[in-house]
C-alpha cells in the first residue's frame, strides 16, 4: 500500500510536534523544519519502520540575499522511500551571517561530498563533517561562487535588465510567494 | 611524487617500516593518465602492489554550468546539459526539457514522447558500448573495443541526421523535436537494428565466459547492496549489487510505462557484475526501440506551444505572429512560473535529476543537476582498499566515472 501523505504529516507532528511546518502546493511533498532538527529528523524518517525513507537522493543549498539575515541560506534534502516510492523534500533555512547546520554524514555515506559541494560553493559549515574542504573549486580560492554577489559576467550589461521587459521579478522563497494563477 | 610533510600519508610512510626493508610509496593515478579515462587524480598509498589507502580529486575540468545556468534562458542550458554525461548526451537534453516542461505544464504530444524513448535509449546503448568495451581495453581485450565502436558511430549517424550534432547533440525542444524524424533516420534506425544485435551477442561471446576476462574481473571491486545504497548508488552499478531500483519504472516519464521490460539485476556488485548488468540492459533497450518502433502513432513532433517552442523559419519572415514569437522565445523572454521541480531520468550511470528553482525571471533561480558519477565515486576509494594497482583501473572503468558528468 502506498505511503499516504498524510501518514508522514501525522508520525512528524507526533514526533516533533509544531516545529515541522508542510509546504503546499508543491511538486514534491515538502517540510520545512528548524535546522537544530535536521539530524533527528531524517534519522525518524529513515528509521522508522513505517516511513523508511532510505534513500538521500540530493542535497544542495540554494541562496536569498533578499530575505532577513537569519534566513539567507536554504538547505534542501531529498530522501527516497524506494518501498513505497515516495519521495519526500526537506528544507531548512540557516542565518547568512554564520550558516551552519549538522552533518549527515553519520546518516547516509553519499552526504559527504554532497554536503563538501555545498560548502565549496555557499560557504556552509557541516558540524561535525569529517573532512569539509573543497572539493570542485580548487583549494585557494577565498569566495563562494555560488552566492548571488559573486558575479559571473560584466556587472554593466543593461541589455537583459528585466524592467525593459515589463517582468517583475521576486526573490524571497518560492514558498512565501503567490503561486502563479494562470499564465 | 614528493608530499607536503605534514599531508597524512607522509606521516604514515613514515611511521611504518616492513620487516624486509621495504617502505610503503605513494603512487599519482592521474590526474592525466589514458588509464583512467578521464581526468581525475587518485593519491594511492601503496605498499609494493597493494593499495592501502586513496584519495581522490576532482573538479579538473569544473565549467560551473549551475553557476552559468542562472544566467542563461532555458534553451541555453541544454548544451550545458550536453556537456555532463557526454557519452550519452540525448539523455541530459531530454531530462532537462522535460523538467521544463513539468515546471511550464506543458503536454507532450505521444509521437514525440516515443521518439524521445527511442533516442534515449539509443544514448544507454551508446554508454554501455563504451564501458563496456573500454573495460575490455582495460583487461587486455583490444578487439572488442575496435569491433563494436563502429555501432556507436551507427548510432551517432542517426543522431546527425535527427538533430544535425553528433558527441554534443544539443536535441529536441521544449514540447518535442526541432524537425520530424527524416526517412534517412529510420532507415538507418533499422540498419542499426539488424546489425547490431549480431556484433552484441559476439561481444557478449567473448568476455562473459571467457577465463582471463572472470580472472580478472569476478570480485574486484564488489560493493554490498546496503553500503552501496548509503554511498547514494543509483544506476547500473547499484542494480550490480542486486537492488532493481530504475527510474524508469519507479517514476515512469516519456510513456516507458507503455513497454515492458525487465531490470537486469546482479548479486555481488563486482566488476564482472556491473558488466553483465550492462550488457543485459542493452538486450532491454534494443527491445524498448523495437516496441517504440512498433507502436509509434502518428501525430505531432512537438507540442502546440506557441509561447515556447519557435515558429517555422518561413512564418517568421511572413507573418508578424510568428516574428514577435521568435524575436520573444530568442531573447527568453517566455512566461516563467515562480515554482520549484525535480525531475529525474534513468540517464547510463543512474538517476539524473535536476531540482530547478524559478523566480518568474527568464532564467532559473537555482539549477542544481544530481550527477549521479558524482555521487558515486567518493565510494571508489573504499572499493580500492586492498586491491592490486591493476585492479583499481579496472573498478574505475567499470563504475564508468564521465569526467563531464563528475565535475559539471
Amino acid at each position: 500500500m502506498a505511503l499516504e501523505q498524510s501518514v508522514i504529516q501525522d508520525k512528524l507532528v507526533a514526533t516533533f510536534g509544531e516545529d515541522v511546518r508542510f509546504l503546499e502546493k508543491t511538486d514534491i511533498f515538502t517540510i520545512l523544519i528548524p535546522s537544530h532538527l535536521i539530524v533527528p529528523v531524517v534519522m525518524f524518517l529513515k528509521n522508522d519502520e513505517v516511513l523508511r525513507f532510505n534513500f538521500l537522493t540530493d542535497l544542495g543549498a540554494i541562496h536569498y540575499p533578499d530575505n532577513q539575515p537569519a534566513e539567507q541560506f536554504c538547505i534542501f534534502y531529498l530522501m527516497h522511500n524506494w518501498v513505497d516510492n515516495v519521495r519526500i523534500r526537506i528544507k531548512t533555512f540557516i542565518s547568512g551571517e554564520n550558516p551552519e547546520v549538522k552533518t549527515l554524514t553519520n546518516v547516509f555515506l553519499c552526504a559527504n561530498w554532497m554536503e563538501r559541494e555545498a560548502y565549496d560553493f555557499y560557504g556552509i559549515n557541516f558540524i561535525g563533517h569529517p573532512q569539509l574542504k573543497r572539493i570542485l573549486n580548487m583549494d585557494e580560492m577565498v569566495s563562494f561562487p555560488m552566492r548571488k554577489e559573486f558575479p559571473m559576467e560584466d556587472g554593466g550589461r543593461t541589455d537583459k535588465d528585466d524592467r525593459f521587459f515589463g517582468r517583475t521579478v521576486s526573490n524571497k522563497p518560492v514558498q512565501d510567494q503567490v503561486p502563479h494563477e494562470k499564465l | 611524487m614528493l608530499l607536503p610533510p605534514e599531508h597524512r600519508y607522509a606521516k604514515m610512510i613514515d611511521a611504518r617500516k616492513n620487516e624486509d626493508g621495504s617502505e610503503l610509496s605513494i603512487l599519482n593515478l592521474g590526474p592525466t593518465h589514458p588509464a583512467t579515462h578521464g581526468i581525475f587524480q587518485n593519491i594511492l598509498l601503496m605498499d609494493g602492489e597493494r593499495i592501502l589507502d586513496a584519495e581522490p580529486t576532482v573538479g579538473y575540468i569544473h565549467r560551473a554550468f549551475e553557476k552559468i545556468a542562472e544566467n542563461r534562458p532555458f534553451y541555453q542550458i541544454t548544451p550545458l546539459t550536453d556537456r555532463m554525461n557526454y557519452c550519452s548526451s540525448p539523455i541530459n537534453n531530454m531530462g532537462w526539457w522535460m523538467t521544463v516542461e513539468k515546471l511550464l505544464g506543458v503536454e507532450v504530444p505521444k509521437r514525440a514522447q516515443y521518439l524521445r524513448v527511442i533516442v534515449m535509449e539509443l544514448a544507454r546503448i551508446t554508454d554501455h558500448i563504451i564501458c563496456n568495451s573500454i573495460l575490455g581495453v582495460d583487461t587486455g581485450a583490444y578487439t572488442g573495443f575496435l569491433y563494436v565502436f563502429q555501432f556507436r558511430e551507427k548510432i551517432y549517424e542517426i543522431y546527425e541526421e535527427i538533430c544535425g550534432a553528433r558527441l554534443t547533440t544539443n536535441m529536441g525542444r521544449i514540447g518535442g523535436f526541432e524537425r520530424e524524424w527524416s526517412p534517412r533516420a529510420f532507415k538507418l534506425l533499422d540498419e542499426f537494428l539488424e546489425e547490431f544485435p549480431v556484433a552484441w551477442k559476439e561481444f557478449e561471446n567473448l568476455f562473459e565466459r571467457n577465463r582471463i576476462f572472470i580472472d580478472r574481473t569476478v570480485n574486484v571491486g564488489p560493493i554490498s547492496a546496503e553500503r552501496a545504497i548509503s554511498y547514494g548508488f543509483t544506476g547500473p552499478n547499484l542494480r550490480a549489487a542486486g537492488v532493481d531500483y530504475d527510474i524508469r519504472v519507479a517514476q515512469p516519464y516519456s510513456s516507458y510505462e507503455d513497454f515492458t521490460f525487465t531490470i537486469p539485476v546482479g548479486k555481488s556488485g563486482d566488476t564482472y557484475d556491473r558488466f553483465c548488468v550492462r550488457n543485459a540492459e542493452v538486450w532491454e533497450s534494443l527491445s524498448i526501440i523495437r516496441q517504440a518502433l512498433d507502436k509509434l502513432p502518428e501525430g505531432p513532433y512537438h507540442a502546440d506551444v506557441p509561447d515556447y517552442y519557435l515558429p517555422p523559419k518561413e512564418d517568421v519572415y511572413t507573418s508578424m505572429e510568428a516574428l514577435i514569437y521568435h524575436f520573444k522565445i530568442v531573447m527568453g523572454e517566455v512566461p516563467v512560473p515562480v515554482s520549484e521541480v525535480y525531475h529525474a531520468v534513468e540517464g547510463g550511470n543512474g538517476e539524473l535529476g535536476f531540482t530547478l528553482i524559478t523566480d518568474g525571471s527568464r532564467t532559473p533561480y537555482r539549477l542544481k543537476f544530481r550527477r549521479p558519477c558524482f555521487i558515486y565515486y567518493q565510494a571508489y576509494p573504499e572499493m580500492i582498499k586492498g586491491a592490486m594497482l591493476s585492479d583499481a583501473i579496472v573498478i574505475l572503468s567499470s563504475l564508468n566515472v564521465i569526467a563531464g558528468e563528475l565535475d559539471a
